[in-house]
């Protein structure tokens, strides 16, 4: 019985500035971490290995070869084994090559029980990755959870976030779970885990290694194309008001009533 | 496969580093006067628009082309129920949906997945825009239920093949609209802040934010149809209500398998007291570190009641358990834009302002006059919080006797 984590190293996005002069990012000095929505998911999964004694938790990302990094921050953490899917091939993947690039690694690596990954991930913030991966798994997926309230060998239940408040779900396992933060408060890396952190080495797999059709992986298999990068409009600051708090309710009344707000 | 992706010709490249500058990944690089193409390349063509020597070159291998991309016509949005009432998204989705089939010359749809009696909200999809409207109704579909949404939404969209498919970018939007598309096999563009049709070639131009709102990113599904999209609540205004308006109603027959049921909604909480909804909010107040406490939320809470307003809080706030993770705007909780947006003791650090920045109006109420929110609010207080609400509400009360 696996629990398969999805992680993905990001540049820590709000480092990333826009230079309006030249037209391009300023990236200087910006760290590549690993995804904190998926920081919540890899804590999950760790709970649920030490609530019920059962499950070896495996992270998987697919990435160039630093990416190695972002497993050896989550070894640390303890989770038992990390996986690199890193090929040329796979570059240029949308969220369905790399969703399906996913499946492929966890049908190879087989005895999914549940499979998690963080809400969305902060450099491309889809969110889409963990529905897409459920689809192409045939799995039932639960997004938004906060809470697990019980799991067995074979069903869950758990609370997932709505626009309305939240839904109580009772799925079968195998299932794909994404997580908000609210779900728990992930933990600090041990100083053993730190340790075998440092000696690991992750399985690397690469195109080969997965039974894929190259039609689906890659530049081939995405569907989307980025047909222009700009920058958002630059948003000024406007007026700025300073004194007595009786006089400055009224000037905060009347913008509220020219906004046709009151 | 021969070699695809971005190539660099080495007897072109002149080393000039234009590309090195122009890329907004930090993905190429001129080594020993040529440029080299990195690991971390998204393939975005930047650099081969900016390369003044024609050095860069974009390989997309023999593409596949779909057999019949003009069977696909029409356009088709997502009329998104829950828990039986139909959602704001909806209607908002029927106003970009009717421009984006004007400017096409096809008709607009509207797909409606529910229990029983979801059929009562088409006739207001047909006021508001919509020329036929498809309804999927049955007992097992009261609750949003991804799998069998998902399963009968992908049934109707193979049987009626519309070129474009909208929903909203909501909590249920962003779970189904990608179980849907990976069935399909088809291209889904997140939280797009704009929808427009590339007039040369027919495609749709889905505009949104990426890296933190750092970029802004237009992404197209040149070669598969339906080309799908979740769009961000709030940033499409919704037309006005056409009493006169006709329109087809057409029932769609779906019946889930029972043994492919793997998941049950056993109960959905519908919070009535504290509605947290801030992605459909016209009005958000929130509140940060500056609140002081649990207690002082209350006074955030009266002046969102009286001005019909959402809570919303730093994540400063939520992490001190002031206020449930609900409420959190920010790169980590809910990124919105209403028509008014009041920070309140809210320092307004980048993960903050990334999930508010796009919101119409920004007023800022803070003790630190130079508290980064103030760069970005239309109209900043230099305030105690504390006070000004409280006056504000008597002015406000003022004003209604």
């Amino acid at each position: 019985m696996n629990i398969f984590v999805c992680i993905k190293q990001v540049p820590d996005t709000t480092e990333v500035k826009w230079d309006f002069e030249r037209g391009t990012l300023i990236r200087e000095g910006v760290q590549s971490i690993v995804n904190p929505f998926d920081l919540y998911a890899v804590e999950e999964a760790l709970r649920i290995r030490e609530k019920t004694g059962k499950g070896k938790v495996i992270a998987i990302t697919m990435g160039p070869p630093q990416a190695k990094d972002a497993l050896r921050d989550v070894i640390s953490m303890g989770v038992d084994d990390g996986i690199l899917i890193s090929d040329r091939a796979f570059a240029g993947s949308d969220t369905l090559a790399t969703s399906y690039t996913l499946y492929k690694a966890i049908e190879k690596l087989g005895e999914p029980w549940i499979i998690f990954a963080g809400k969305q991930a902060m450099d491309g913030d889809t969110g889409q990755v963990g529905p897409e991966l459920a689809a192409w798994l045939g799995f039932p997926q639960i997004t938004y959870v906060r809470k697990i309230n019980e799991i067995s060998e074979q069903s869950i239940v758990v609370e997932r976030l709505t626009d309305y408040g939240y839904d109580i779900v009772e799925s079968k396992l195998p299932v794909v779970l994404t997580v908000v933060k609210e779900i728990n408060e992930p933990r600090l890396p041990s100083l053993r885990g730190k340790i075998k952190a440092r000696k690991f080495e992750p399985t690397v797999l690469a195109s080969r290694d997965l039974n894929v059709e190259e039609e689906n992986v890659g530049l081939q298999g995405s569907p989307t194309k980025v047909h222009r990068v700009f920058s958002p409009p630059k948003r000024e600051g406007g007026e700025k008001f300073e004194g007595e708090i009786a006089d400055l309710s009224l000037i905060l009344s009347e913008k509220l009533k020219v906004l046709g707000i009151i | 496969m021969g070699l695809i992706g971005l190539v660099v010709v080495e007897e072109n490249c002149t080393g000039c580093g234009v590309c090195e500058t122009t890329c907004p990944f930090g993905a190429i690089q001129v080594i020993d006067g040529v440029a080299k193409v990195l690991d971390n390349c998204t393939l975005c063509g930047t650099c081969v628009d900016a390369c003044p020597f024609e050095a860069l070159i974009m390989k997309s291998g023999e593409k596949k082309e779909i057999a019949d991309k003009t069977a696909y016509k029409g356009i088709m949005t997502y009329a998104e129920v829950d828990e039986g009432q139909l959602s704001h998204v909806a209607l908002e989705m029927l106003s970009v949906g009717r421009d984006l089939a004007d400017k096409r010359g096809t008709s607009l749809s509207a797909l409606l997945i529910g229990g029983e009696g979801v059929k009562e909200h088409a006739e207001k999809l047909i006021k508001h825009g919509a020329d036929r409207v498809f309804v999927i109704e049955h007992k097992e579909l009261s609750h949003f239920n991804d799998e069998l949404y998902a399963e009968a939404a992908v049934k109707l969209i193979n049987d009626k093949k519309p070129e474009i498919f909208i929903g909203g970018a909501t909590a249920q939007g962003r779970a189904l609209l990608p179980r849907i598309s990976a069935t399909i096999k088809t291209g889904l563009t997140a939280d797009c802040t704009e929808l427009t049709i590339d007039p040369e070639t027919g495609n749709l131009m889905q505009t949104r934010p990426a890296f933190g709102g750092n970029i802004m990113a237009t992404i197209l599904t040149p070669d598969n149809r339906p080309q799908i999209a979740t769009i961000r609540p709030r940033v499409m205004k919704v037309s006005s209500e056409d009493p006169d308006r006709k329109g087809e109603v057409e029932i769609f027959p779906y019946s889930p398998d029972a043994s492919r049921i793997l998941k049950v909604i056993k109960k959905a909480i519908v919070m009535e007291e504290d509605k947290v909804n801030l992605q459909d909010a016209e009005i958000i107040v929130s509140g940060g570190r500056g609140v002081g406490g649990k207690e002082g939320f209350s006074v955030i809470y009266s002046l969102a009641k009286e001005l019909g307003a959402a809570v919303g809080a730093s994540r400063a706030a939520v992490d001190a358990g002031w206020i449930p993770y609900a409420h959190q705007v920010g790169q980590t909780g809910t990124t919105v834009s209403p028509k008014l947006y009041i920070a309140a003791g809210i320092s307004g650090a980048i993960q903050h302002q990334v999930g508010m920045r796009s919101s119409d109006v920004i007023i800022a109420i803070n003790t630190d006059p130079d508290a980064p929110i103030f760069d970005i609010a239309t109209y900043g207080f230099v305030a105690d919080l504390h006070k000004i609400i409280p006056s504000l509400l008597a002015e406000i009360k003022k004003l209604k006797s």
